[in-house]
């Protein structure tokens, strides 16, 4: 006896009984007895058997693989500690950060980063007992030199990159700016006009506020278009 | 705080109270959700006169650190009374009665967030009281959940917060300041619509077990009512925004897909891959050198022919966007997992055979969709 009381893309807040009988159920969604309630609020999923909510505000919560983009807010002898947007702040390690064997008595952590750099990292582990470690070892990694950092709901960062890169990849035709996403809801944009950075923001900001609706690519577009 | 009962604050002839209400009848109630923009999230209440700001921070780490939970988050509330919120000046240090509301407001709350996902870390709720009329608990246990909701922090289900109380030796519900003071008891109840749970209840004054019996009933009643009115607020904030862009062309039908993206392909591709993680390291891996073999082109590159960097950056934006697609379906499969683990675990095995037939399904889907987009 499977039953679903909303449409795919309806709006629920918590507490919402979202559907009865037997599902799979992803994030956002509690069951009780064959039951399922709506943990947050957000856009009602329905895949067939599967069911989910995708909240749509909230903190950025760490996972291991996330690119995310980091503010240097304290350097250690061997770690740099990151805040990440997210409830728990990121640390950094001397072994994560440099591929050389890192002396703490000879080098100076300041000088590869210090406090106040926006670093672009890669979460290698967490669990929520301990703060997540990062790296910064892979290529493309690192700091990032110029530019603004803008943030956002990093539920809505989905949103932002679109299907297949197609939102980003045209905001970044449009503007002609370089922009970074990072999953914690940060966003890195540099572009060779101030006009162009403030263009880009002005497009991720809506986005952001109009992520919950459709047709969104082709607003965007236009939106774009008439700024230029 | 009761009163002996002596003063007639209910009409005889009418039976309605003194402010024209009947019994069973609430204030006007109006929620409003988002208003502080410096906060994670944040509600308004209007009850009556009554009118109350939540404020929700968090959840964020927890200073200091020795009162940080190992499992859970910590609910932390903070209930104030403004100096001009009553006729005569209110004292601003804290008193007895704030940090009593602020406890009974904080333990209610605990029992529907789903403080076990996050461990170690504060919720912070502030509670100011800008107008007081009487059930300001109530109204700021409504006002403190919807704003919990808004800042999108996972909870059971809401609270809704309403006062029964004793007036004239009749049972009344939402006491207003004067019936509060002057009528001989008051219950004020936090309740749960969705969970029929009770999560906050206190008693002032004296009632018979019929007269509590009938007050917790009316509670109820009164608390269903502002449930609704607190979903409505929740709703609207988004629902409006939608509403703007509602009526566009008969496209929007298959772009409405286009909102899924990346979400329907990487469960079709995740779901496939569940019951075989190991294949699944096998395909990272692979990605992870088809990543490092696109930088070191990248590399080659600029090195011969001094590409500018702008092209370089955009490249490395490029495998960063790529990275970020990767993540998202590597989110959705931990999401499908976790599902699964929750899950009862005879149901395990029917699952992940689902998956494979499941998997198909969804491909098909896909194919759907790209038609309709083309």
């Amino acid at each position: 006896m499977n039953e679903l009381f909303f449409e795919n893309h309806a709006i629920v807040v918590p507490g919402d009984k979202l559907a009865t009988g037997h599902f799979k159920y992803g994030s956002g969604v509690v069951r009780q007895d064959n039951n399922y309630y709506a943990t947050v609020v957000g856009l009602f999923r329905d895949r067939g058997d599967y069911i989910s909510v995708k909240s749509l505000k909230g903190k950025y919560l760490p996972r291991a693989g996330d690119l995310v983009i980091g503010l240097v807010v304290d350097v250690g002898l061997t770690n740099w500690i990151l805040d990440i947007g997210s409830p728990y702040v990121g640390v950094l390690t001397s072994m994560n950060a440099v591929t050389k064997r890192f002396d703490p008595v000879m080098a100076d952590a300041r000088k590869i980063f210090d406090v106040g750099d926006i670093v672009l990292a890669k979460i290698v582990a967490f669990d929520r007992t301990k703060d997540p470690n990062l790296s910064t070892k892979e290529r493309g990694l690192g700091k990032l030199k110029g530019g603004r950092v803008i943030e956002i709901e990093a539920a809505h960062i989905p949103r932002v990159i679109g299907k297949k890169g197609s939102m980003i990849n045209m905001i970044k035709r449009l503007t002609r700016c370089q922009i970074i996403t990072g999953q914690n809801g940060r966003i890195w944009v540099q572009g060779k006009k101030i006009q162009d950075e403030l263009r880009a923001i002005e497009a991720i900001k809506k986005i952001e506020r109009e992520a919950h609706t459709q047709n969104l690519t082709n607003r965007i577009n236009e939106f774009l278009n008439s700024k230029r | 705080m009761a009163g002996d009962g002596s003063v007639k604050l209910i009409d005889e002839k009418t039976g309605k109270r003194t402010d024209g209400r009947k019994f069973n009848e609430l204030r006007p109630t109006k929620i409003e959700v988002g208003v502080l923009n410096n906060a994670d999230g944040s509600a308004l209440i209007y009850m009556g006169n009554n009118k109350i700001l939540a404020a929700v921070y968090g959840p964020r780490e927890l200073h200091p650190k020795h009162l940080a939970l190992p499992d859970r988050a910590l609910v932390q509330c903070y209930y104030r009374m403004s100096t001009f919120s009553v006729a005569e000046r209110k004292s601003p240090a804290p008193s007895r009665r704030e940090r009593e509301i602020s406890k009974v407001i904080s333990d209610a709350l605990n029992s529907v967030i789903l403080t076990k996902d996050f461990p170690r870390t504060t919720i912070d709720i502030y509670i100011q009281v800008l107008q007081a009329d009487g059930g300001t608990r109530c109204a700021s246990l409504t006002a403190a959940c919807t704003a919990l909701a808004d800042a999108g922090i996972p909870m059971r289900g809401i609270i809704s917060g309403v006062a029964t109380g004793l007036v004239n030796d009749t049972v009344v519900l939402d006491l207003h300041d004067i019936e509060d003071q002057k009528g001989s008891g008051d219950i004020p109840i936090g309740y749960s619509a969705t969970l029929d749970e009770i999560s906050l209840l206190q008693l002032d004054g004296v009632f018979t077990i019929k007269q509590f019996e009938e007050a917790v009933k009316l509670a109820i009643e009164g608390a269903k009512q502002i449930y609704e009115i607190q979903k409505k607020a929740l709703r609207e904030k988004y629902a409006l925004i939608r509403a703007e862009f509602a009526g566009e062309s008969e496209e929007e039908e298959a772009e409405e897909e286009d909102t899924i993206e990346i979400v329907s392909q990487s469960l079709a591709e995740s779901e496939a891959s569940v019951d075989e993680t190991a294949i699944d390291e096998v395909e990272s891996e692979e990605l992870e050198e088809k990543k490092t073999e696109e930088f070191s082109e990248v590399e080659e590159v600029s090195e011969v022919e001094e590409v500018s960097e702008v092209e370089e950056q955009d490249l490395v934006s490029d495998i960063a966007k790529e990275l970020n697609d990767e993540l998202d379906d590597e989110k959705e499969l931990e999401e499908d997992i976790t599902s699964l683990e929750t899950g009862e675990p005879e149901k395990n095995n029917e699952a992940i055979t689902d998956d494979s037939s499941e998997s198909v399904e969804n491909e098909t889907e896909h194919k759907e969709i790209d038609d309709l987009e083309e």
